[in-house]
């Protein structure tokens, strides 16, 4: 077998797979460290491991209409998350907001499958209403649907979760500008709704439950949220969003386009700049959780598929 | 610039120059010179740095004119902030814990982000724009209404700033890092508006519900009932933000489009 051959026989159908194995150097890394002892038996296993890690974080031939697709089964994820609310559980703040929430979620499925359409793309088959879904993922949520502050979680995590899809998504079809700017008009959409779920689960939380606006935040942030993403949220990893990630952690960075990579919404680095009162002056009296929360932090696809997959009966619809 | 408009002497007048400028006798041209607010424009030949109208800010075009038109806004949300917190509505009694907190973390973000983007203009090689002078005078920050109104108005119009920058940024770095920011602007935006009017984070007038985007940029726009964020040009932008910019800072982005 031929290694560089098989190499160059895929770069006939994928020219950027020696940017997927990051470099030539690396490549060759690999070879050594998987050992001169190896086998000739063994080899072909371990090269198959390195294309496989390869292609596992994207999606095969991920192109504007895979990251459409992908995009719309988040939507669909909420939108009948939403459509299933049991109204009567809210107080008329919440009742109302989810009403408009709602909405949104069902509009961006809509404009997705019209969009995907016009652009001459394949459409993902609509998901049944029940079966492909758990809301309660596997257990770790058995109250979503009966007490009102889990639902309020759920949600949050769904769009603080979107919120990080799409604006990892975003370098990956700006190649078209009508597209581009389309998810970014869903993505600050999505980040409304974050934010207000944030306010609602705020207001919940305080002594009185106040109306969404007057709700105070409590740190550490994951019950009492401000609404913007503080830190990670919490002092420790976030194990109330999904059992499975972390909502608020790092993803992976194999795929990454070039400078781009996955933070945790803890991150402080935002292109060569470690942002701090040291290094912004006018910021020197800040609170230190204020240089993480002034920007948010995306995602890369698999790791989104791996969030929303905890919502998935069968474990696997968002691959 | 023409030496003989210094002079005072009566400046040459061909057919070339007439369009030009206009000519004035020395003493008006130093009492123009001195004026800032409510000056004539005084059309002075070949004086801009680039093609742009004279008394105004152009950002510059490609990537770096990108970065300097958000640099731009953040100063004036930078600004605004700043001087919420000098006026009785911040350090009054009635402010209830939670705004206070939301107008201080606000104040705390849009800083940063005027002060990051400066260091990434220089970082990128380029030169970031001047320091701008806004132009308050339509707000009164002793006023919860006032205040909390025009925080509306700058959160929602960087959202829909940021929305419409997108398609001409070149790198994806930048377009990343672009998004990191808005999201938060979007947050912003959302409880500003809650606490004007309790679950109003969303809106007709800023999502497309129940009508169609209509920016002169067909890319920005949505049709109704798809509620997606209205984008607008940094044209439609600025044509609001200069009504919060002093002049001689009014914005020009006539070289990003």
């Amino acid at each position: 077998m031929n290694f560089f051959q098989i190499l160059s026989e895929i770069e006939q159908v994928d020219p950027e797979v020696y940017g997927r194995l990051d470099s030539r150097r690396s490549i060759f890394k690999n070879m050594a460290g998987l050992g001169q002892k190896l086998s000739a038996a063994a080899l072909p296993l371990a090269v198959g491991a390195i294309f496989n890690k390869a292609y596992a974080q994207t999606p095969v031939g991920a192109g504007v209409n895979d990251v459409l697709n992908f995009a719309l089964k988040l939507e669909y994820l909420e939108s009948y998350f939403y459509n299933l609310r049991p109204s009567s559980l809210f107080n008329a703040n919440n009742r109302a907001a989810l009403d408009l929430i709602t909405t949104d979620e069902t509009n961006h499925v809509k404009f997705l499958r019209d969009t995907i359409t016009a652009l001459g793309g394949t459409l993902i088959a609509v998901p049944a209403t029940t079966g492909v879904f758990d809301y309660t993922a596997k257990g770790n949520f058995p109250t979503v649907f009966t007490d009102q502050s889990t639902y309020l979680t759920v949600a949050q995590a769904f769009e603080d979760t979107g919120v990080r899809a799409y604006k990892g998504a975003a370098p990956l079809v700006m190649g078209n500008k009508t597209v581009l700017t389309a998810a970014l008009n869903i993505h600050s959409v999505e980040a409304r709704h974050a934010s207000q779920l944030r306010a609602m689960r705020r207001a919940l939380a305080t002594t009185g439950t106040p109306a969404p606006s007057q709700g105070i935040a409590v740190a550490p942030y994951n019950a009492a949220p401000k609404s913007w993403v503080s830190g990670t949220d919490s002092a420790t990893a976030n194990t109330t969003r999904a059992t499975a990630s972390n909502v608020y952690g790092s993803g992976v960075n194999t795929n990454a386009p070039t400078g781009i990579t996955f933070e945790s919404e803890a991150n402080v680095t935002q292109g060569n700049l470690v942002l701090s009162g040291t290094t912004i002056t006018s910021a020197a009296s800040f609170p230190a959780s204020a240089f993480s929360e002034a920007f948010d932090e995306g995602l890369d696809v698999g790791t989104v598929a791996a969030i929303a997959n905890t919502f998935s009966v069968t474990g696997t619809y968002f691959n | 610039m023409s030496n003989t408009l210094l002079n005072g002497s009566k400046p040459l007048e061909t057919e070339l120059d007439r369009p030009l400028y206009t000519p004035i006798k020395r003493r008006s041209f130093f009492m123009y010179a001195g004026a800032t607010a409510g000056a004539t424009a005084l059309v002075l030949a070949g004086c801009s740095k680039s093609d742009s109208t004279p008394g105004t800010v152009n950002v510059g075009s490609g990537d770096p004119g990108v970065l300097n038109y958000a640099y731009a806004l953040e100063q004036l949300e930078a600004a605004f902030y700043t001087q919420v917190r000098t006026g009785t509505y911040y350090t009054g009694s009635t402010i209830t814990a939670a705004e206070k907190s939301i107008l201080d973390d606000l104040y705390y973000h849009e800083v940063i982000h005027r002060d990051f983007f400066k260091a990434a203009i220089i970082g990128a090689g380029a030169t970031p724009i001047q320091a701008l002078t806004p132009d308050f005078s339509s707000i009164d920050f002793n006023s919860r209404t006032s205040v909390l109104g025009a925080a509306k108005a700058f959160e929602d119009l960087g959202v829909a700033a940021y929305n419409g920058a997108g398609q001409y940024i070149a790198s994806a770095q930048y377009l990343y890092i672009a998004g990191k920011i808005v999201s938060v602007e979007a947050r912003h935006a959302a409880i500003i508006r809650d606490l004007v009017a309790e679950g109003t984070f969303v809106g007709n007038d800023v999502l497309t519900l129940t009508s169609a985007n209509n920016s002169a940029v067909t890319t920005n726009n949505s049709p109704a009932n798809s509620s997606l964020e209205r984008a607008m040009s940094p044209r439609e932008v600025v044509n609001v933000a200069n009504t919060y910019l002093a002049a001689g800072s009014k914005l020009d982005v006539t070289s990003l489009m």
